[in-house]
């Protein structure tokens, strides 16, 4: 069985972003960049899928680029067969990124598509649900629980009012939420040994997709700032200030 | 121009972020029309179709619906949506399984959790854990789009046509199945509807101290939140996550206790009207968001601030 795990290369979770001066975007120049987090969980899955002789192929795919390399790089060293590059410099979107991951898919036939549930740049939530309409497969989005069963597969997911399990035919496409796995980290021989992996590069040219977006980024601009508030010097002054001065409680 | 609203419901009544959306399709302006997709779920479109504004509402009750699987639901809304200018839901996670499925099927892109409409086809929406804005624009015939559910006050429950109209054409893929829910039963209000909220992080050491917050939301009716932290730890269940992969609140009041303030939940909470936050650590990233900040040993505080409300 094949698991195909697209990722995305994203500012780091820690770097708290600027916005550009001119209002174009948000500042990137020199800033550190890693594998979306929800896409290395998926990774994680996907590598535990095969080393308990579930899969028997984990492929990596990022969609942008040349810099991706780096990011797959990552997923080769944490335990990924191989990877593929479809490069792009135009900005990608998900859909844009969806139909390039099915042209793709057209030919891996993969078994099982782990998305992360979202990139933490854009916020989307959008490729994984796209891609599985795109290709036709079922979905089971925001996994917090996978067990493979015969022919499909029954996945937990986190839900607003709780927890919902579902069961899904293979082949399938799963998003990863935070509490699926945590994630392993790389040793020095695995970095090593990841430098050797195949990486395979495309193009949507050459997949035959157009990635262009319809939508169109006007400005980016920084959120209204919450001005500074005061502390308070005991529990009386709090819900003294909470009735009288907010007036948010009785 | 008419929007095509996707009702969000537990097949027995509308949710109230449906009237959240409602208000935006009013923002966009040119009325819109409501699709309630379930099992059993008629008194769900004749609450919909009730809505201040509404056109009409759909209703299509089906067993292939029953559990909003993406599967039936989106070639539903596609097919359905296909003759409106904008196909609009809640941003939660029932809208963020289907839409973007909806999407791709009409060949168009989903522009996701708005908080503002700016004119039919330019919105306001953030990113990066919504540390920048960005202001968007669509080329698509139809606008797929995502609706933040504090974007908006939600219309007024009565107004609308009160017409319902069903729609008989079922999909039904059998790609998928539902096998089973733990939903959290409580009596307090939902946190994404809540007036008032108050939130334990880290801090609170353990799932049995957050019994400390217990007393406390019973006097204030508020409902009980949680960092990521807390839910990681194991403290509490994931349904009670605030954040930028949780759920995002807006309320009056939000008390976050023993929370640092990553940026992370500052995304899910910061648009509060008023913020309070109790930690030991004077230095947290909390205290640079809340109107009132108090240092303090929250295993002191909280029996006290039960003791005073």
């Amino acid at each position: 069985m094949k698991v195909l795990v697209p990722v995305k290369r994203v500012v780091d979770a820690n770097v708290k972003v600027r916005v550009k001066p001119d209002n174009t975007g948000v500042d990137l120049s020199n800033v550190k960049m890693a594998v979306n987090p929800f896409c290395e969980i998926a990774i994680e899955e996907a590598v535990r899928l095969r080393e308990a002789g579930v899969a028997t192929e984990v492929v990596a795919v990022a969609v942008g680029g040349s810099a991706c390399q780096e990011q797959l790089r990552t997923c080769l060293a944490l335990g990924a067969d191989r990877a593929v590059l479809v490069e792009t410099d135009e900005p990608v979107h998900p859909l844009g990124v969806a139909k390039a991951l099915k042209a793709l898919q057209d030919s891996e036939q993969a078994d099982i598509v782990l998305f992360g549930k979202q990139s933490i740049d854009g916020d989307n939530s959008q490729t994984g649900p796209m891609f599985a309409a795109l290709t036709g497969l079922p979905q089971a989005t925001f996994a917090s629980e996978v067990k493979p069963q015969d022919g499909s597969l029954e996945v937990t997911r986190e839900v607003d009012g709780g927890l919902q399990t579902i069961s899904v035919k293979l082949p399938a496409v799963i998003t990863t939420d935070l509490r699926l796995n945590e994630p392993r980290y790389a040793s020095l021989p695995n970095i090593m040994k990841a430098k050797r992996k195949p990486m395979d590069k495309t193009t949507p040219a050459e997949l035959g997709v157009d990635v262009a977006s319809s939508v169109e980024v006007l400005s980016v601009e920084r959120p209204a700032e919450r001005a500074a508030g005061i502390k308070v010097e005991s529990v009386e002054e709090l819900v003294d200030k909470l009735k009288n001065e907010a007036k948010v409680i009785a | 121009m008419t929007a095509l609203i996707v009702a969000e419901h537990d097949n027995d009544s509308l949710r109230p972020v449906t009237g959240v959306v409602a208000a935006a399709a009013t923002a966009i302006g040119g009325g819109y029309d409501v699709l309630v997709a379930g099992e059993g779920c008629a008194a769900a479109a004749v609450e919909a179709a009730a809505l201040a504004g509404a056109g009409k509402a759909l209703l299509a009750d089906h067993a292939a619906y029953g559990h909003q699987l993406a599967e039936n639901i989106a070639p539903l809304v596609a097919e359905v949506g296909g003759g409106y200018s904008h196909i609009l839901a809640a941003h939660t996670t029932t809208g963020k399984n289907f839409l973007p499925r909806v999407a791709a099927l009409l060949d168009v892109a989903q522009i996701s959790d708005i908080m503002a409409v700016v004119d039919e086809a330019t919105f306001k929406r953030p990113i990066y854990a919504g540390n920048a804005i960005a202001t968007v624009r669509s080329s698509d015939a139809i606008k797929v789009v995502s609706v933040r559910g504090t974007a908006y006050d939600p219309v007024p429950a009565e107004g609308g046509s009160g017409i319902v109209e069903t729609f008989d054409n079922i999909h039904d893929a059998g790609l998928s199945g539902f096998v089973g829910e733990s939903l959290a039963v409580s009596e307090r209000p939902e946190l994404t509807a809540a007036g008032t909220i108050i939130s334990g992080g880290r801090g609170m050491g353990s799932g049995e101290n957050f019994a400390l917050l217990d007393g406390i939301a019973d006097k204030l009716g508020a409902a009980i939140g949680a960092s990521r932290a807390a839910v990681d730890a194991g403290f509490v269940p994931n349904d009670m996550q605030v954040g930028q992969t949780g759920k995002i609140v807006a309320p009056e009041l939000y008390i976050a206790v023993g929370i640092s303030g990553a940026i992370q939940h500052l995304a899910g909470m910061k648009d509060s009207k008023v913020i309070a936050a109790i930690n030991k650590d004077e230095d947290a990233p909390i205290f640079q968001v809340a109107d009132y900040g108090l240092v303090a040993d929250l295993f002191k505080a909280l029996p006290e601030l039960e003791a005073l409300l």
